[in-house]
């Protein structure tokens, strides 16, 4: 019996210069990548760097057009995702696939649900499955309420629960935590561990290199759709894998510069909206840069919604200068100067089959129009100055947003936010997927804007990011404020007991204090 | 570090005894309001002309009426429930009613049974075309079926030309399937049950089932997944052709006289009655029982209207008030559907 993974005999999944090409676009140059038995494989790279080609490749959605493609040493061609199932690869896709009409039972175990003799679906069983898997991952989610309206996270869980349950030998995870918060993970990464233990090889795809340090053992960096190392992770520098990934040095993650805080803009006071949150007020000062922690679900998102005005709420006010913005009307909102980056950017941001320029222009086409009309020009001007400074990559401006890698996509959505110039900018996860040297340039434009007098609500579940970027740290949890921290106040241990005590010794703390 | 979200167990739904929970289910259900909205109209017609249910012709004919229909629609909210329609259901009943007459004519003798089963197989392979059509050459199946509307009623056109095929051309046996009853139940109305309790537990039992509804919700997740939809998608339109054909069989029986339009506007009427039961128009949910509840009000209401007095140029539009009327609760009920399940998972955190 072998305990150590064995480097002689055959990796249990091996990729060798794999090309793919959509159309004009080069997707992958030449991908390799070979998975181990009891083995954590980290996979990184920029966006756009073709990380998810080659995952798709994997998983038989994509077929390659030249390079091998080896399992136990055996070559395979899969069709389909059908046929990667059957040869034991789980696939945890970037973006989550549910369907939303279904129960969350029945998107974990669609078909392959456990059936009687007779082919009837046992539902007990696999209820009873499903409520073991939340267990194992530590969540609670109703196991028989549709997926419809589930958040990111809740989803990206349900994806996680699905692939564990397949019991696969190979799984792959394209970006699995981009959406969940630091307890999450930490679940996630013991079941990966345990898995790895049983003799699983798994891919891990990240943009946060804590994790890709934390839970991986080998490190694979792409490039260009090229692949570029591959090296054991004790041997392996965060700045080497960044320099091989962008090209360059990446100095400074948290350029934040010191902005004069101006006087407050938007004002939120007794905010209620019944089982979502309760009695939120806070405000937001010009120049300032206020982060928004907590768990992921503590009601945040919803909050933010409710202050644009996408979600109703209760009872409660908001202002911006003074003035009301009026619930349930987000152009209301817009008009005043508000504007609002959304968390579930693919849904909620872009029109996945409208180009490029369009996506970005979106927000301002009014403003851009002359006399009603907008010629492409004016739309190709203002989306080139915004796509550049966020280094969306792609092609041409009039390939459709939908074909752009999942961190372009996002750029795309913040490109079109920040081309409005509003004076309050609430942005739900500015850098969720975005790689390094993006993430960098975001939190430079982000602590610009501050400086010039913009005020900026940012919510994140990044810990170092709400750290390294607020000037003031929010604390939510189960839908309540339950601390604000000044920027000298606010350290990974304040803010994450803030965000998990129980609500009575945090309202006896709340009252003392 | 333990927190909030691994203290307690998963969230069970609320509890109560098996049988109140299946009771809230049935009440809560969108198939109750549609199967209420028929006992509503069949107690005030009642009313008005006692003889709408208390005779035997009556009782007959409100449950035989629909029951050619319930097994169309049947098939159509299969179709539907996968995010497509099948427009050609009247043209494929049409057909299969005259080769019913044809087989008789032609074919002196000809057992009953093999008369059925020619009718379903050739229905079937109508349908298999359109899945055909639909699945490989990637076009929306509004479009094929639409198609095909034309080219089987062309077909049947062709074929019959001004021939009709009547009464005295079929068995008597065969005639009295059509109208006869077993324990004061039409057998047309027990065949569409058979038909209407094994469609109804395939769908919501088995794994096939289930990927009808999969593919419905998200046809690209349902790719992502590795279900096989092309093969989904055929079975989809082969039952839905089988149980036209199987109608066609019923309908040469009941009628006793078929020509070349026999069935044409029935595909409105199926994917009416499916609409109308509470079968999304863009697949992903609904049940073949709510077609079928639909079905029978779409032709209990065409029957009473004239015994309320409503003039004959109304009934039209009090069918299409019914599809339209069905269509907008069925956006507010999911509006506030998608609402309480925003507060849900806010309430279960
Ligand atoms: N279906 C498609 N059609 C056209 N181009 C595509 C398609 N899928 C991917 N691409 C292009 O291929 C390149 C690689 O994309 P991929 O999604 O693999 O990147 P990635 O490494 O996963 O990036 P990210 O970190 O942003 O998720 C991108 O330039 C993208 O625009
Ligand atoms: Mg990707």
């Amino acid at each position: 019996m072998s305990i150590a993974p064995t480097p002689s005999g055959p990796p249990a999944l091996e990729l060798r210069h794999v090309e793919k090409a959509f159309g004009a676009v080069i997707a992958l140059r030449s991908g390799s990548l070979a998975l181990r038995k009891n083995s954590i494989h980290a996979l990184v790279g920029e966006n756009g760097a073709g990380k998810s080609t080659l995952v798709k490749i994997i998983a038989g959605l994509y077929q390659r057009d030249a390079g091998d493609f080896l399992l136990e040493g055996e070559s395979v061609d899969f069709k389909s995702t059908a046929e990667s199932k059957a040869a034991g690869i789980a696939v945890i896709y970037q973006e989550p696939t549910l369907f939303p009409d279904l129960s969350v039972t029945e998107n974990i175990f669609m078909g392959r649900q456990p059936t009687n003799r007779f082919g009837r679906i046992d539902r007990k069983a696999m209820r009873a499955e499903a409520v073991g898997l939340f267990q194992r991952l530590g969540v609670r989610i109703d196991p028989d309420r549709p997926a419809e309206g589930l958040s990111i996270a809740d989803q990206q869980i349900i994806e996680i629960a699905k692939a564990i349950s397949l019991d696969a030998s190979v799984l792959v995870m394209d970006e699995p935590t981009a959406a969940l918060s630091g307890v999450e993970v930490d679940r996630l990464f013991a079941v990966a561990r345990s898995l790895r233990d049983e003799g699983r090889a798994l891919l891990f795809i990240s943009h946060r290199f804590d994790e890709v340090f934390d839970l991986c053992d080998t490190i694979t960096v792409m490039r260009d759709g090229d692949y570029i190392s591959t090296d054991p992770i004790a041997d392996s520098t965060v700045d080497e894998i960044v320099r091989r990934m962008v090209g360059r040095d990446v100095t400074d993650l948290f350029p934040k510069q010191d902005a004069v805080i101006g006087e407050p803009v938007l004002e939120v006071r007794g905010l209620n909206s019944a089982g979502v949150f309760h009695d939120i007020s806070f405000d937001l000062r010009a120049g300032e840069i206020l982060g928004l922690a907590g768990l992921v679900g503590a009601g945040r998102s919803e909050v933010v919604r409710a202050v644009f005005g996408v979600d109703p709420y209760q009872s409660g006010s908001v202002t911006i200068n003074g003035r009301r913005v009026p619930p349930n009307s987000p152009t209301a909102a817009m008009n005043l100067g508000l504007a609002l980056v959304p968390e579930d950017r693919r849904k909620q941001g872009l029109v996945l089959e409208s180009s490029v320029a369009r996506n970005t222009t979106m927000a301002i086409r009014r403003s851009l129009s002359k006399a009603g009309l907008l010629t492409s020009g004016a739309e190709n001007a203002a989306a080139r100055v915004w796509d550049a400074r966020l280094e969306v990559k792609t092609n041409a401006l009039d390939t459709e947003a939908g074909t752009l890698s999942g961190g372009n996509q996002q750029k795309v959505v913040l490109a079109k936010w920040l081309a409005t110039n509003p004076k309050v900018l609430i942005i739900d996860e500015p850098t969720r997927g975005i790689d390094v040297g993006t993430k960098a340039e975001v939190h430079r434009l982000l602590s610009e804007l501050a400086g010039q007098g913009m005020a900026i609500l940012m919510i994140s579940s990044e810990l170092p990011e709400v750290l390294g970027m607020a000037d003031r740290v929010l604390v939510m949890r189960e839908g309540r404020i339950t601390a604000e921290l000044s920027r000298d106040d606010a350290t990974a241990e304040t803010v994450m007991s803030a965000a998990t005590r129980t609500a009575a010794t945090t309202h006896a703390e709340e009252r003392a204090s | 570090m333990t927190t909030l979200t691994q203290t307690s167990p998963p969230q069970t739904p609320r509890s109560g005894s098996a049988v109140g929970r299946a009771l809230g289910h049935f009440i809560r259900a969108r198939e109750t309001g549609i199967l209420l909205a028929v006992l509503l109209v069949i107690v005030v017609t009642t009313v008005k002309n006692p003889s709408f249910v208390f005779s035997s012709d009556g009782w007959r004919d409100l449950l035989l009426t629909p029951s050619i229909l319930v097994l169309v629609a049947v098939g159509q909210a299969m179709v539907i429930i996968t995010r497509s329609v099948d427009l050609s259901v009247g043209s494929v009943l049409g057909l299969t009613a005259y080769l019913t007459g044809r087989l008789f004519i032609d074919i002196p003798g000809i057992p009953m049974i093999v008369v059925f089963l020619a009718g379903i197989v050739f229905g079937g392979l109508l349908g298999l075309i359109n899945g055909a059509l639909v699945a490989f050459a990637k076009v929306p199946a509004l479009v094929i079926t639409l198609g095909t509307l034309y080219a089987y009623r062309g077909i049947n056109v062709v074929w019959a030309g001004s021939n009709r095929i009547n009464a005295s051309d079929m068995p008597k046996d065969f005639l009295a399937l059509g109208t006869g009853q077993f324990l004061s139940i039409p057998l047309l109305t027990i065949i569409a049950l058979v038909v209407l309790i094994a469609a109804g537990w395939y769908m919501k039992n088995t794994r096939g089932g289930r990927e009808f509804y999969a593919i419905g919700s998200d046809p690209a997740a349902a790719g992502l997944y590795g279900l096989r939809v092309v093969r989904r998608l055929l079975i989809a339109f082969v039952a839905s052709g089988a149980l036209a054909g199987l109608a066609g069989v019923l309908y040469a029986a009941r009628y006793g006289t078929v020509n070349s339009q026999a069935g044409s506007g029935w595909e409105l009427d199926a994917v009416g009655a499916a609409v109308i039961g509470g079968v999304a128009i863009f697949g992903g949910s609904g049940t073949v029982w709510g077609a079928a509840i639909g079905a029978v009000l779409l032709l209990t209401i065409n029957r009473a209207l004239p015994i309320l007095g409503v003039p004959d140029f109304w009934q039209r539009a009090v069918v299409g008030a019914l599809i339209i009327g069905a269509i907008v609760l069925d956006r507010v009920l999911s509006l506030r559907q998608s609402k309480r399940l925003l507060e849900a998972r806010e309430d279960s955190k």
